[in-house]
């Protein structure tokens, strides 16, 4: 494990280095059509207590009884993340009091979680991968939501989300600065989403992070830790770390002592708060759940689970390696969304023709990838069609156009298609019509119809070249005297042919003009 | 003709099924009953209204020759049963006025065989409690007094309701429900026959739970055959409670009147308490007694952890008890005291909804599932359940068929006579059948003489798990061999 940091990962204090020390405890909501213990739908936005049974409401005796679509689930991830699965584990009840928690306390798992230590790998940046062990995963219900905005006396209470499946999954303290966390977190969120076991969807709930955080001088024991509740973007988290190590540096660097507790992070203010301290914790009471009997199940059912596992992202990644030649950072890339990379293999493998793996790549994770990020979407929530990348990058291959020139043809796809196509645009997997259907424009064509094809044609490029040089002599003497001036002349050539001379061919004919 | 609410469920079903007397004829002569009976305050709510509808349908059914097994018989719910459209308050000022949608799967058991529901009987609060004191409606009075006194007895409890109607024939049987002999010591204060089945028997589906690991359904009635009827109805697998068995229920009443020769009676030495009355004594020694003349076997046995079980059970039940009433809140239903904040709401609501003895026992199982005294505690008394489930397991592995023992340690005392001073009083009433919610078997307790002011007393006979037929044979015998005993006159009848 990754036991001590990189000297860069360190935080410089007034008084010498520090190590910040992060675990966490990620909340993710289990995909299934009811609850937890009850019929009831999970289905998102609803009208308040819409989505609520007769035991979500914990009317008097009523029982719960286990779903077991989400305990699959709980499995299905477990694997996901190479962990133990426990074939027995328990439920117990953890007591509070609160009005959006009906029954009192909630059914959770303490001792005998259903998913014992795994390990995700991490990849923080292109050259450095780390591993973070899991603790555990263990299923519990999500509590309701008090409503305090409704009325000047009153609050309400919506209990559509009482009783609906969580997994929490509660990391060993292994990562050392907020960019790992920040890289676990997706890591973790890319597994869930490939399973399907978690829609990862932080802007509504689906995923929160209580994160602990502790520092220490390089070498020392743990320091006290503090809990960071409920964090719940990817960018808080990142940002909530780095202020709560930099209050805990200060107040140890001030020779103060730092206080168990557990605090809020206020994104507005940049600054995280103390919400209760180790005294004031609850003592929740847990015991075992009398309503439920333990959960067992056979290794012939997780057996069964496992096989029918989608190929995961890290398996997909050295896939993608192997199978395309890519660098293993572009790999990574790629696999961190599934729907990405199924729209890179849809590409790759266009219309059964053999392509430039990496070019397509480039393509992707480049030009297509900015151009979604300013829409709001993901590369394959965009009207561009993987066959369209095929056939932009088949045109580079074949000479037909410029590199320069293809980005000008994406830009007119773009342009063209946006309003056209419209309706579910995620059916990039299955046939090629599929990733280039009759209503998209096509590459090729939009080069045939424009006139964009590559000149290569030796005489006209050199016609252009001659008349450069000769409208130019004091650039020509420039050049000479220093060959980095040629970029000027290839300038000026593109220009003059608008862009569809052969770049290559520019060059050697200007070096070999200019005598360079 | 005799009044009809003198028969017992059988002979009034067998009278219904020759169509001697109608469903409305059972339902309107109950009622009648019931409403002369109001100082017994045996009911929390009465529902003639629903009753005779309910009987108008069995007529019905059976002119169209579809009658149910309990088809037009008048019947009792303890209120700790939610029974849709009619209150159900758990005998507690918390759920006063709190009417649950929908029916608890054992009631609708019931309704679905052709009963017809008189009303909603009352319980000690949570049933918690040995003698109905605890409610917060009032006492239940029994319909038995001492020989040539007018001093009020209490009927049992929890489901003292439940036993007084039985035995002042308000109803031809009552649901009850026992957690550490709510049905057994009422039975056996009362002369009428209650029998707790193995846990997981019953559904405890809309039951209101006190402690879920414990609590089981089970019948109070006049007679032996009379339990086994309604229990063969009450019983049976409910996917919606996860502990209940999937196991067949087998025809309970073709048990009653089975011999018992050559049945190995198991008379568990522990039971035999210093300073116990003597009474008691010699009722137990004439049941072993009658269990040889009708040519069973007697051994001895040994349950060692006998002696631990009540105190392990106080931490058990207490425990599970303070988790499930936690959702007496006052923010969704039931009881609301308005607070200056919700912790002010919560504490406000709970000390005004809840009795002395029901908030004793959540401050007791607050405490021992607290952090520090958790293991010291509830895993103790977890571990001697364990113990205790044991001793019965190698007793009956030994080729024990029954275990035969006293229901309760004594016959009913009077109204305010115990726990006043100490509670411990009080729960010693459960030290005979608290053993058996704790291993989770079955246990009967059927009348078997009368004490010398002429008060019923009862046996317990204890089972293997989901063996209630042996229960049903066993208790048959001895209600066979027990002197008849007149019901007690009806000195709270108004009206006759």
């Amino acid at each position: 494990m990754n036991t001590h940091a990189k000297p860069s990962k360190l935080i410089k204090g007034a008084t010498g280095d520090f190590e910040v020390v992060i675990g966490m405890e990620i909340h993710a909501q289990v995909t299934s059509r009811s609850k937890l213990f009850s019929g009831a739908s999970t289905v998102f936005g609803n009208e308040p207590n819409a989505n609520v049974s007769l035991v979500d409401a914990a009317m008097p005796g009523m029982l719960p009884v286990i779903n077991e679509e989400c305990v699959a689930q709980a499995i299905r991830t477990g694997l996901g993340l190479e962990a133990q699965i426990n074939l027995r584990s328990v439920f117990d009840r953890k007591n509070y009091f609160y009005p959006d928690l009906p029954q009192g306390y909630q059914i959770s798992q303490y001792k005998s979680p259903i998913v014992g230590e795994g390990v995700v790998i991490v990849d923080v940046s292109p050259t450095e991968q780390i591993e973070v062990g899991i603790e555990r995963l263990h299923l519990e219900q999500d509590a309701g939501k008090s409503l305090h905005d409704q009325s000047a006396t009153e609050s309400f209470v919506d209990l559509n989300r009482s009783g609906v499946a969580l997994m929490e999954i509660v990391s060993k303290p292994d990562m050392r600065s907020s960019d790992e966390a920040r890289a676990y977190v997706t890591k973790l969120r890319t597994i869930l989403r490939y399973i399907g076991s978690c829609d990862g969807n932080m802007e509504q709930g689906s995923l929160r992070a209580d994160v602990n955080v502790s520092v220490r001088r390089p070498g020392e024991p743990l320091g006290t830790r503090c809990e960071i509740k409920n964090v719940n973007s990817i960018r808080f988290i990142a940002q909530a770390i780095e202020v709560e190590a930099r209050r805990q540096i200060g107040i140890i660097e001030d020779g103060g002592k730092i206080d168990q507790e557990t605090r809020l992070f206020d994104p507005v203010r940049g600054e995280t708060r103390s919400m209760r301290s180790k005294e004031e914790a609850h003592d929740y009471r847990y015991f075992p759940d009398p309503d439920l009997l333990p959960l067992e199940f056979d290794q012939d059912y997780v057996d069964a689970l496992k096989a029918e596992l989608p190929e995961l992202p890290d398996a997909k990644k050295a896939r993608f390696i192997k199978d395309y030649g890519l660098p293993a950072y572009d790999a990574g890339v790629l696999v961190a969304d599934k729907e990405t990379a199924d729209y890179y293999e849809a590409a790759v493998k266009f219309g059964g023709a053999s392509r430039d793996a990496k070019l397509v790549a480039n393509w992707i994770s480049g030009d297509v990838a900015a151009y979604a990020n300013t829409q709001g979407l993901s590369v394959a929530q965009t009207h561009i069609r993987p066959g369209q990348i095929a056939g932009i990058v088949d045109l580079i291959a074949d000479g037909t156009i410029s590199g320069k020139i293809a980005k000008d043809v994406l830009a007119i796809i773009i342009a063209e298609d946006k309003d056209r196509v419209s309706g579910s645009l995620s059916a990039i997997e299955g046939s090629d019509t599929a990733a280039m259907s009759g209503s998209v424009s096509d590459p090729r064509a939009i080069v045939e119809a424009r006139g964009m094809k590559q000149v290569t044609d030796t005489g006209a490029i050199a016609a252009a070249v001659d008349a450069i040089i000769a409208a130019n002599p004091d650039k020509v003497a420039q050049a000479q005297a220093k060959p980095s001036m040629l970029g000027w002349f290839v300038g000026q050539v593109m220009k003059e042919t608008g862009g569809k001379a052969n770049p290559q061919a520019v060059n050697e004919l200007l070096k070999s003009k200019l005598g360079i | 003709m005799t009044d009809l609410t003198d028969l017992t469920l059988a002979e009034a079903r067998d009278a219904l099924a020759k169509k001697k007397i109608s469903a409305l004829d059972l339902a309107n002569a109950q009622i009648a009953q019931i409403e002369r009976a109001r100082a017994l305050n045996a009911f929390v709510t009465e529902t003639p209204d629903v009753a005779r509808a309910m009987a108008i349908e069995s007529d019905a059914r059976i002119a169209r020759g579809e009658a149910g097994p309990l088809e037009g018989m008048p019947l009792g719910i303890k209120d700790l049963y939610c029974t849709a459209g009619v209150q159900t308050t758990a005998g507690s000022h918390i759920l006063e006025g709190f009417t649950p949608a929908y029916e608890s799967t054992v009631s609708a058991n019931l309704w679905r065989d052709g009963a017809v529901m008189l009303g909603k009987l009352n319980l000690d609060e949570f049933a918690m409690g040995s003698s109905n004191e605890t409610s917060y409606f009032g006492p239940v009075i029994s319909p038995w007094r001492r020989q040539g006194a007018n001093a009020a007895l209490v009927p049992g409890g929890s489901s003292g309701g439940s036993s007084a109607a039985v035995a002042a024939h308000l109803c031809f049987g009552a649901t009850a429900t026992d957690t550490g002999g709510s049905i057994r010591q009422p039975a056996a204060f009362t002369g009428t026959v209650g029998i707790k089945p193995t846990y997981g028997r019953c559904s405890r589906w809309g039951i209101v739970a006190f402690a879920s690991s414990l609590d089981q359904a089970g019948p109070i009635a006049r007679t032996v055959r009379d339990a086994a009827i309604l229990l063969r109805s009450m019983a049976g697998h409910d996917p919606k409670d996860t502990t209940s068995v999937n196991v067949p229920v087998p025809d309970y009443e073709a048990a009653v009147g089975r011999s018992i020769k050559g049945m190995k009676i198991g008379i568990p030495k522990e039971y035999r308490l210093d300073g116990m009355s003597p009474e008691i004594e010699k009722l137990w020694d004439q049941g072993i007694a009658w269990m040889k003349e009708a040519g069973a076997s007697i051994v001895e046995i040994s349950l060692p952890h006998t002696r631990y079980a009540l105190p392990a059970y106080y931490i058990v039940a207490p425990a599970e008890a303070s988790s499930n009433l936690a959702r007496y809140d006052g923010v969704r239903y039931g009881l609301r005291v308005p607070g200056k904040d919700i912790a002010d709401m919560y504490e406000s609501t709970r000390a005004a909804g809840f009795g002395k003895e029901v908030r004793r026992r959540i401050m007791i199982g607050t405490y021992v599932l607290s952090a520090g005294y958790y293991d010291a505690y509830y895993v103790r008394a977890q571990k001697i359940r364990t113990l205790i489930k044991r001793d019965f397991e190698l007793a009956f592995a030994d080729g024990v068929d029954a275990i035969l023992t006293p229901a309760t340690p004594s016959a009913a005392f009077g109204l305010g006579e115990k726990g006043s001073t100490d509670p411990v009083e009080m729960y010693l009433n459960d030290i005979f059948t608290v053993t058996v919610n704790m291993a989770g078997l079955p246990g009967i307790a059927v009348p078997a003489g009368t004490s010398s002011e002429g008060l019923p007393l009862g046996l317990q006979v204890i089972g293997r798990a989901f063996d209630e037929e042996t229960l049903f044979a066993v208790a048959g015998a001895i209600e066979q061999a027990a002197p008849k005993v007149a019901p007690p006159p009806k000195w709270w009848a108004v009206g006759e």
